[in-house]
């Protein structure tokens, strides 16, 4: 691994302000970034972890809306959020392992987008709103394909806040080597619509699938996708799984769901 | 740079670079050969270790991370007498290791389960090891210790 100066600031003012250095970059719980840096992937001059930012952690429930920082790792979630928002929560028990779940944190997951990450299926299906120290963003804009998202230099993710759904459940169709998801998708059922977040299958990273959405919305079971097809044609082909398999999971994964709601 | 931590009690501290890991800072800092790389790319949790009380890999974490902090590493786990605690004792009574390469990482993953859960059911130890890889025992041996160790009745397992 390149080295690089490590800094540890205990307020979001000072991160941002060690973060405006060229070639700095936040370091949470590493969990993806360490990995990606012993392979030379990545070579920050500086890793600013946000790790000692108290103003970063906690989760707050008002109003219907589950508002969790940045900085909470997916172990404080998974326990936090067990009556307020099992879906969330079943979600969040099920990344990784749980030494992954005592580092691994929300800002770092959604920040990363990873193909296969979990928490953006949840952020898609109930259309979150990610906060950052400069904005508020949706997450249909903030999600950009793989990889990708709406993030500037230097900014930083402090909060997501999730609608809490009446009801919702996350399917995870596991790739059993690295226990990410081959495919994943979360529904969630609120009083007016129905959202349905994709993960792990396409080669546009996360997204909604919104014909199941509106037919979920209209009758809230697995026979009403039953007619819909996934188009395979952006979907991942790899060595765990083509096009076709992806695409016939997706809608395999939304029917567990809707009927585990 | 200085770091500095509580290791299984003790205060230590030595020098670290930015991208020094926790396990390389136990291992060659500290001298504390306990903690194993098994893969190095946060996949086996041969290098599981407590930090402030929770299960880590040593591997995916910078020492400066762990600066002040209260690390707890397999040398830490045997009685004040220096016999085995309760975990080790049973995976020697029961098998748990062969080659016994992923054993420090196993123990420190059973020891932090049975602080959450003290009488885990045989699919709950399975899944709390998910991130720990055994190449040699197939696993049952491990879940059977972990039984015992919590002071329930070893069942026979699946798959046998
Ligand atoms: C063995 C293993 C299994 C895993 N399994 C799963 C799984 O099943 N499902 C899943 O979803 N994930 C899985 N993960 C990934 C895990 O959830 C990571 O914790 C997560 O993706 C990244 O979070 P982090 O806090 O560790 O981020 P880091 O690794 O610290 O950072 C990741 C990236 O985000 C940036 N960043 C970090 N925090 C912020 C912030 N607040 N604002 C802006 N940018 C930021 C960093 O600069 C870096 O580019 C697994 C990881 C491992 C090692
Ligand atoms: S050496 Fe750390 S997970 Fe394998
Ligand atoms: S005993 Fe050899 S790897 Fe587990």
């Amino acid at each position: 691994m390149y080295n690089f100066e490590f800094v540890k600031p205990s307020t979001l003012d000072e991160a941002l302000a060690a973060l405006a250095d060229e070639d700095a970059q936040p370091l949470s719980g590493g969990q993806t970034l360490i990995p990606t840096m012993k392979q030379r992937l990545n070579q920050p001059s500086k890793l600013v972890s946000l790790l000692g930012i108290a103003d970063l952690v906690g989760i707050s429930d008002s109003g219907g809306t589950l508002s969790i920082k940045g900085a909470t790792n997916h172990a404080t979630v998974a326990r936090e959020t067990a009556s307020s928002f099992p879906g969330l929560s079943g979600l969040v028990a099920k990344i990784g392992d749980p030494a992954v779940r005592n580092r691994g944190t929300i800002g770092g997951s959604i920040a990363n987008n990873d193909p296969s990450a979990c928490y953006p299926a949840a952020a898609m299906a109930c259309q979150a709103t990610i906060v950052t120290n400069a904005r508020e963003i949706a997450a249909d804009d903030f999600f950009q394909g793989m990889f990708a998202t709406a993030l500037d230099e230097g900014e930083i993710v402090t909060e997501v806040r999730f609608p809490i759904p009446v009801a919702s459940n996350y399917q995870k169709f596991e790739q059993p080597a690295s226990r990410f998801p081959l495919t994943g998708v979360f529904v969630a059922k609120y009083g007016d619509r129905v959202g349905v977040g994709v993960t792990g299958a396409s080669n546009d990273g996360v997204f909604r699938w919104k014909e199941a959405e509106e037919a979920l919305a209209a009758n809230f079971s697995a026979d009403a996708i039953s007619n819909l097809t996934v188009p395979a044609d952006d979907m991942i082909s790899d060595l765990h799984g083509s096009a076709e398999y992806r695409a016939h999971l997706v809608k395999v994964m939304t029917g567990r769901a809707v009927a585990a709601c | 740079m200085k770091i500095s931590m509580t290791v299984n009690g003790k205060t230590m501290s030595g020098e670290a670079e930015g991208r020094t890991l926790l396990s390389t800072f136990l291992r060659e800092e500290l001298g504390l050969t306990g903690t194993h790389i098994g893969c190095d790319t946060s996949q086996c949790g041969a290098c599981t270790v407590h930090v402030d009380g929770k299960q880590v890999k040593s591997c995916t974490m910078f020492a400066a991370e762990a600066d002040g902090a209260e690390v707890a590493t397999i040398e830490g786990q045997a009685n004040a007498d220096g016999t085995l605690n309760k975990v080790q004792q049973a995976f020697q009574d029961h098998h748990g290791l062969q080659c016994g390469f992923c054993t420090p990482g196993m123990v420190m993953a059973a020891v932090s389960l049975l602080e959450t859960n003290a009488k885990p059911s045989e699919a709950e130890i399975r899944e709390h090891l998910q991130g720990n890889i055994c190449r040699c025992t197939g696993y049952h041996n491990i879940v059977k210790a972990i039984m015992a160790a919590s002071g329930q009745e070893v069942p026979a397992v699946a798959a046998e």
